[in-house]
């Protein structure tokens, strides 16, 4: 499992533009909010956290296609299943490589987005402890997601479509912690929502590549 | 000594029962060459056997027990598809080791990059890669695509090496291969 990572990791830092994008996404889209509803900083300052959020989600989404994808269509996902490696692992692989090349590098660059916004400087903290398990979630429904949409015609509209809705639930207790005078209630539901993702993503996630490999 | 049998298999492939009934023996050793027009189930026959693909009927047996783990069997075998699974982005030594690549001729191209190999050097370099995988059952779906004469007999030579330590082979093909006592099986 860590030669898969390792692998898919050197893949994607040689390409490296598809990972970049996300980034480039998350900045511009994150900073034409403040174009839109105007400098004043009380409206950003309570505007921050959620734009921060609902862009991280987005530019989650964007490198999803690239997850199993290249891998299905030069048959390297069936040599990845004939590995030995149960299939739920190679998606949990597929998962952690997802998180580490988009996820991680959002949370980095997360606060320049965030003090663009006025983001309150009191509040970075709980935004970025909040990204953090939130970040994970977006990569273990993502690839859940990528997997069930695997070989389907127009599978880049339907992987927004069924990822989505899996998604709001951590977006609205992760967009309120930080603001929040009680963030500790919203971090438990995230970190419940996590605890489940965890293990049935890439069970579910497994089960899909084994059905795309028929 | 491994054996490896398939019974009586029948193999939907969507809607439609591409394979019916199919029977074959591999024993340690032992080579079946798949042969049949395209679109005859060739592919689809192999994938069974690797148990990538489920059986509509029929079982699969490995020393006599039923095929059950996916992953235990996995495990035994080496798969080369149609798609040759070659990342344009890695080396060739970063696909196998260099003395799988010495052993098909890519030993000069080791640090190339795989997207400067041409289509026969990557089909090459797929080979490469089941002979460094060192499981027992090879998996073969038409290895020969692309090849030149002098990897055709390469790889003939690579097959009776793998045969002769005890190794099994089915593979789909429309060259003939020069091989001793290779059983054939009409599709």
């Amino acid at each position: 499992m860590k030669s898969l990572i390792a692998r898919d990791l050197k893949l994607l830092v040689r390409q490296g533009a598809d990972s970049a994008a996300a980034l480039v996404f998350f900045l511009i889209a994150g900073s034409l909010f403040a174009f839109a509803v105007g400098p004043s900083p009380a409206v950003l300052a309570h505007i921050a956290a959620g734009v921060v959020w609902v862009c991280a989600l987005l530019a989650a989404l964007l490198p999803l296609d690239r997850v199993f994808g290249p891998d299905f269509e030069d048959g390297t996902l069936d040599l990845t299943l004939l590995s030995g490696l149960p299939a739920y692992e190679v998606a949990l692989a597929k998962a952690a490589v997802h998180w580490l090349t988009t996820g991680l590098p959002l949370l980095v660059i997360a606060p320049v987005l965030a003090v663009m916004l006025q983001l309150p400087g009191g509040e970075m903290g709980l935004l970025l402890a909040s990204l953090l398990p939130g970040s994970m979630i977006f990569s273990l429904l993502g690839t859940l997601a990528a997997a069930v949409t695997l070989g389907a015609r127009r599978a880049s509209v339907l992987m927004p479509v069924i990822t989505l809705p899996l998604m709001i639930p951590a977006l609205i207790f992760g967009s309120s912690v930080a603001g929040s005078a009680h963030p500790a209630a919203a971090f438990y539901m995230l970190g419940a929502i996590f605890a489940a993702a965890l293990p049935l993503a890439p069970l579910g996630a497994g089960l899909a590549l084994r059905a795309a490999a028929e | 000594m491994h054996l490896l049998t398939a019974e009586k298999l029948s193999i939907f492939r969507g809607e439609r029962l591409v394979l019916n009934g199919i029977s074959l023996k591999v024993a340690a050793g032992g080579m079946v060459v798949l042969r049949g027009a395209n679109g005859a189930g060739k592919s689809t026959l192999l994938r069974a056997l690797a148990g990538l693909t489920p059986l509509a009927a029929g079982g699969l047996y490995w020393d006599g027990m039923p095929v059950t783990d996916f992953c235990a069997h996995a495990a035994r075998v080496a798969w080369l598809g149609h798609l040759n699974a070659v990342k344009p982005a890695l080396t060739a030594a970063e696909h196998a080791p260099m003395a799988a690549l010495a052993a098909v001729g890519l030993e000069r191209f080791a640090d190339l990059p795989a997207r400067m190999l041409s289509a026969g050097q990557k089909q090459r370099l797929a080979l490469a890669r089941v002979v460094a995988s060192g499981r027992v059952l090879w998996l073969l779906d038409e290895p020969t695509t692309g090849l030149d004469a002098a990897s055709v007999a390469r790889f003939s030579g690579l097959c009776a090496a793998h045969r002769a330590a005890g190794g099994m082979i089915v593979a789909s093909t429309h060259t003939p291969l020069e091989a001793a006592d290779v059983r054939e099986l009409i599709l």
